[in-house]
């Protein structure tokens, strides 16, 4: 296994019963896992969070995620563009 | 697998290689600290897309790497004893002894098992009382939360045959140490992702204004590294020096604040042996005083270990960044994954691992 490999997961239930070692039910791509929660207080269902060795680091900022892929895709259009005008 | 598929976009690479190479004047070394992302940077051949101007110097961040032979010795012998049970991530098994690896033992009738979790340790110590669980809890930052939270744990439900043996490593005082030495020609970092997931990003800033080097916070995909590098050589070419985030989807400037207050709860910071490299000077973590029942090296007497390193290898000067593993005559030869001299050959995150398995020299 890779020690510092962490992937995201999408939190399909919480159970709260142990308030001390809170679990997620998480799937990874169709592959479901018991994980830690305990560190994230707020994460809800349907988010995704980052999984390492069955403990949550964060929760994935969807928003973040989506800003910069738009942010890199403008950064070819706009190249391509100045390429034309510069011919 | 949605977060990830999106930064392995090829159009998205060719964009930022495309900008890298509009924008690099001078020559920089940069120096990606974590083996992940080495082995992301062999993987997919990320090179290909940097200017000859950039050069990657490949990091010490390999916790399977940098534990001290001492600490596998010692590993090596607990697991042989028969009231145990000796519990490790599965990259320790085949890190090499100074006689044998854990592996061996294994395969000799040691109950050696390989766990996905810390907190599994827990459950088996509870489904068998009567010996006693070892969990070879090593890691960086970003894993030694988990290995705390196994502790403490521990503590809540009363475990008495649970222990770990620990060798817990820091980046920053690494990277000081690189910093620092005679021999450095870093001009830039790229900072492990997940141990700042754990960590944040400001205990960074004073190392970038002391040492005059940008350091630029990024993650493990191919997107995520050349976003990584552009930021980097952005900074360099304009003489600037600062820390940026640019892996903003899972980390905070303040990392995880739950995590870091389990950490300085369990842990203290101590002076850490690094396999191959020495002593650095408040580099690791060993449990606090209130924790030692759970320290292994305290439990168990192991008696004298003679260690023994293999002469060729030259693991600490490639993880220092001073050699790349094709400069050490053992690569490829006496030295192979399934049959390694050094740790670096080991882990899926080792630097000769990562040469070995996607560029092997002809």
């Amino acid at each position: 296994m890779h020690m510092c490999l962490a992937v995201p997961g999408k939190v399909i239930s919480i159970d709260e019963s142990n308030p001390d070692l809170r679990m997620a039910r998480v799937d990874f791509s169709g592959v479901v896992k018991e994980v830690c929660v305990q560190w994230l207080p707020e994460v809800t269902e349907g988010e995704y969070i980052l999984a390492h060795v069955g403990m949550a680091l964060n929760v994935v900022d969807e928003k973040d995620a989506l800003e910069t892929l738009e942010l890199l895709k403008e950064m070819g259009e706009l190249d391509a563009e100045l390429g034309k005008d510069a011919w | 697998m949605k977060y990830v598929d999106e930064f392995r976009d090829i159009g998205l690479v060719r964009n930022l290689s495309v900008k890298i190479r509009k924008i690099t004047t001078g020559e920089w070394n940069l120096m990606e600290i974590c083996g992940g992302q080495t082995h992301s940077i062999m993987r997919y051949g990320l090179e290909e897309f940097l200017p000859d101007k950039i050069r990657l110097v490949h990091g010490p961040g390999c916790p399977v790497c940098v534990t001290p032979l001492e600490i596998i010795d010692k590993a090596i012998r607990i697991a042989g004893r028969p009231d145990v049970i000796f519990t490790s991530f599965g990259d320790m098994l085949r890190v090499p002894g100074s006689e044998r690896d854990l592996m061996s033992v294994k395969a000799g009738g040691g109950d050696v098992r390989i766990l996905y979790s810390p907190l599994d340790a827990l459950r088996i110590a509870e489904e068998n009382p009567d010996r006693n669980v070892v969990f070879f809890a090593i890691g960086f930052e970003t894993t030694a939360p988990a290995n705390a939270m196994a502790v403490k744990e521990a503590r809540r439900r009363g475990l008495k045959n649970f222990s770990i043996l620990g060798s817990h490593v820091l980046v920053p005082p690494a990277m000081e140490a690189i910093l620092s030495s005679g021999e450095n020609r870093i001009q830039g970092f790229l900072a492990a992702g997940h141990v700042c997931t754990v960590m944040g990003y400001e205990e960074y800033i004073p190392i970038a204004e002391k040492y005059r080097v940008p350091i630029v916070v990024t993650g493990f995909e191919p997107v995520d590294i050349l976003k990584g590098i552009y930021q980097l050589v952005v900074q360099l070419e304009e003489g600037r020096c600062g820390v940026e985030n640019a892996y903003g989807r899972v980390v905070t400037r303040q990392g995880n604040p739950a995590a870091r207050q389990l950490l300085s709860e369990v842990f203290e910071v101590a002076d850490m042996k690094w396999r191959g490299i020495g002593t650095i000077p408040r580099s690791g973590f060993r449990l606090a005083a209130e924790y030692t029942g759970f320290d292994a090296e305290k439990i168990f007497d192991v008696g004298d270990i003679i260690q023994q390193e293999s002469p060729l290898c030259i693991a600490g000067q490639v993880l220092q960044g001073l050699k790349k593993p094709a400069d050490c005559t053992a690569f490829g030869r006496e030295c192979r994954p399934e049959h390694p001299l050094g740790a670096p050959m080991v882990s899926s995150e080792g630097v000769c691992a990562a040469y070995y398995r996607f560029k092997v020299p002809n």
